[in-house]
């Protein structure tokens, strides 16, 4: 028993001075005058996927910037929110009580929904790499996407289908408990009827049990849908794609950008992606000089190949940092005049050439205007059409 | 012929959730603690599997052994550090410390393995496709496999059970665990032997279900861990014939209510089915007011 106790007291006196030596590490960055930005996003949890991705390309963008050694300098905290609402508010507030003064994020529709009203209420400027649904901008006039919407990629994946006569009969998998999901199904639905196609099957899903799809493929085959849509995320579509094989299914799948990332799967067999069409805003296969010069940066410093999640947060980076140049901030300004300065800037023509697209605008709604890219997978890699 | 189509997937679901039932049934007839870091243990077995193939090029059959072995030395550890110390301790507090076991393999899976989904090669990769009536039935050979899969276990658990020295003395202690004390049966040892054989049969299921559906995620054997727990009650739970067909029925009801009512409405269905069930025969199909637990 008494060995017990002092074992109790012990990790007692362990957590706390563990406690006080954490509280004790923050940077002390004295004198130089850096811009307080923050992120969050899931940095661990079922989404971490993304959100690291985000942090990574963003931390290589701050890096870049700061070596500039120009007058702005971003002094840089990503804070994870584990794709949780309620965490993500929490992040925020530690944010705040660090000094924020430009938030890059949320990375996540539903925490940054969360995080966007209480920006907007702070009156803290913010923009999202990632967090693509019409709600985080409604009604905010704070806050601005870097990621196309979701009814944006459903009405040009409908277009392109139509264009390009890749099928007359389409079936479409999607999950109706997500909001990006269904946000594009709606989307894609309509124009799809606007524009002539015929959806012969719709099958849904809930993130719970995704794991067996063999009904909904088999409902699309008995329908003979010659283009099977994906709106999802790639995991449950490398199930889908898996499981269309062994039951020897071989339409055209379509998918969004939340396919993007499932080359990079462990253990996926590439051979199954071969054909696969997707949309998406970054090829880091692409030939363009600033995008290469990305890819090599990223590689060398995170081992891994970078996805859009990636693009899009070193473009918001780069995105802020223009904007803060052109509208004159500095960091002696307090967040409110920042915001202020940066909500005229984005909303006043302001063009920026990034990564994920060209002569990108934003309107007062925070969207912003950039034209989703249709790849087709080949051999391990996205091919441009 | 769809009609037959799902019932073949139904077959196999319901096979893996009933190898992932008999996990639970015999732990709870033994120990008579739920044991709800079982579903965990499946997710470890995948992962092991997939680090055997996929980093150390094992062989498909040995990484399967591999898997066992670990998860079987798992279950003992587990058992030891977690439940032994907790063994007169109430029901409840039992239950708590299984949850906390639950997630501790969670998240130790999500620092080592991190939170990306890994894609797992089926073991029968090499085995192409059967077919039947000219072509026109299609049948994975994951599915058949795990049906038979699940079929083998069932036979061999029996004779175990019913014919083995060890088995006799889990029915012993099943029964009436102070009483088996009495008469010279050592009764801690005879639960690691339960934790050992339910945690080895949750590899083969963790296994088999990442060969039909390929991505293993820290969170993989929480949804099944439910949904073989409910096979359990439905069967009755202790009963191991009752977890078998509790886990069958269960995946044939499931796949039946994708396809023919509403993929939303699956799970909602399934659980009611169970809720009729327990209201009707409170005790499970299977289960007895005075039955042969193990």
């Amino acid at each position: 028993m008494k060995m017990k106790k002092i074992l109790c007291i012990a990790l007692v006196l362990m957590m706390a001075f563990g406690a006080v030596a954490c509280g004790g590490d923050d940077n002390g960055d004295e004198g130089a005058a850096k811009i307080k930005l923050g992120g969050i996003g899931p940095l661990t949890g079922g989404a971490a996927v993304y959100g690291i991705a985000v942090n990574n390309g963003a931390q290589l963008a701050v890096e870049e910037i700061n070596a500039l050694g120009g007058d702005i300098q971003f002094d840089y905290n990503f804070q994870d929110d584990e794709h949780d609402a309620e965490k993500a508010v929490n992040a925020y507030s530690n944010l705040k009580d660090w000094g924020l003064q430009i938030l890059m994020g949320a990375v996540t529709t539903t925490p940054c929904v969360a995080v966007a009203s209480e920006t907007n209420a702070d009156r803290i400027f913010e923009l999202t790499p990632s967090a693509s649904s019409t709600d985080v901008t409604k009604d905010k006039d704070n806050v601005f996407q870097m990621c196309f919407t979701d009814p944006n990629q459903g009405i040009t994946a409908a277009d392109y289908i139509a264009d390009n006569n890749l099928g007359q009969k389409i079936a479409v998998i999607y999950n109706n408990a997500d909001a990006y999901s269904t946000g594009i199904y709606t989307a894609f639905a309509s124009e799809a009827s606007a524009k002539g196609l015929d959806i012969v099957y719709t099958g849904t899903f809930s993130s719970d049990d995704n794991a067996d799809f063999n009904v909904q493929l088999k409902g699309a085959k008995d329908a003979n849908a010659e283009l099977v849509f994906l709106p999802i995320y790639y995991t449950p579509a490398s199930l889908i794609l898996a499981q269309a094989k062994s039951m020897e299914y071989a339409p055209v799948f379509f998918g969004v950008d939340g396919m993007d990332g499932i080359l990079t799967l462990e253990g996926f067999d590439q051979s199954l992606a071969d054909g696969v069409m997707l949309m998406t805003p970054f090829n880091p296969w692409s030939e363009d000089e600033k995008v290469a010069a990305f890819v090599s940066a990223y590689e060398e410093k995170y081992n891994e190949t970078p996805n859009q999640f990636a693009a899009d947060a070193y473009d918001c980076v780069y995105a802020i940092y223009n904007a803060c140049q052109e509208a004159g901030v500095t960091a002696d300004m307090s967040a409110e005049d920042i915001c202020a300065a940066l909500i005229s800037q984005f909303t006043g023509g302001f063009t920026f050439d990034g990564l994920t697209g060209h002569g990108m605008t934003w309107s007062t709604a925070g969207e912003v205007s950039k034209a989703p890219v249709v790849c087709v997978i080949q051999d391990g890699i996205y091919v441009d059409l | 012929m769809t009609f037959l189509t799902h019932f073949i997937s139904g077959l196999s679901l319901g096979s893996v959730y009933a190898i992932i039932a008999l996990g639970y049934t015999m732990v709870y007839g033994i120990a008579k603690m739920l044991n709800f870091a079982h579903g965990d243990v499946i997710m470890v077995g995948a992962y092991i599997a997939f680090c055997s193939t996929a980093y150390l090029n094992m062989p498909p059959w040995l990484a399967v052994i591999a898997a066992m072995l670990f998860c079987t030395c798992l279950g003992i550890i587990i058992e030891r550090l977690a439940y032994k110390p907790l063994r007169d301790a109430s029901s409840l507090a039992v239950l708590i410390t299984a949850i906390g076991v639950s997630y501790f393999l969670q998240n130790a899976a999500l620092i080592i393995w991190g939170s990306a989904p890994k894609v797992f090669t089926s073991v029968f990769d090499r085995i192409d496709n059967f077919r039947f009536f000219d072509g026109k039935l299609v049948v994975a050979p994951e599915t058949l496999f795990t049906v038979l899969a699940c079929i083998l276990i069932m036979a061999v658990l029996s004779v175990f059970i019913n014919f083995t020295k060890m088995g006799k003395s889990m029915r012993a202690v099943s029964e009436d665990n102070g009483a088996a004390q009495l008469m010279g049966i050592n009764v801690n040892s005879t639960i690691s032997m339960t934790f050992a054989i339910g945690s080895a049969l949750a590899a083969v299921a963790g296994v088999l279900l990442c060969s039909s559906y390929p991505t293993i995620m820290p969170t993989t054997g929480a949804m099944p861990g439910i949904k073989a727990f409910t096979a359990a009650v439905f069967g009755g739970i202790g009963s191991i014939p009752g977890a078998m067909i509790g886990g069958i029925l269960l995946g044939i009801i499931e796949i039946f209510a994708r396809a023919y009512i509403s993929t939303e409405l699956s799970d909602a269905i399934v659980f009611g089915v169970l809720i009729i069930v327990l209201l009707v025969r409170p005790t499970g199909l299977l289960g007895k007011k005075i039955s042969e637990k193990v």
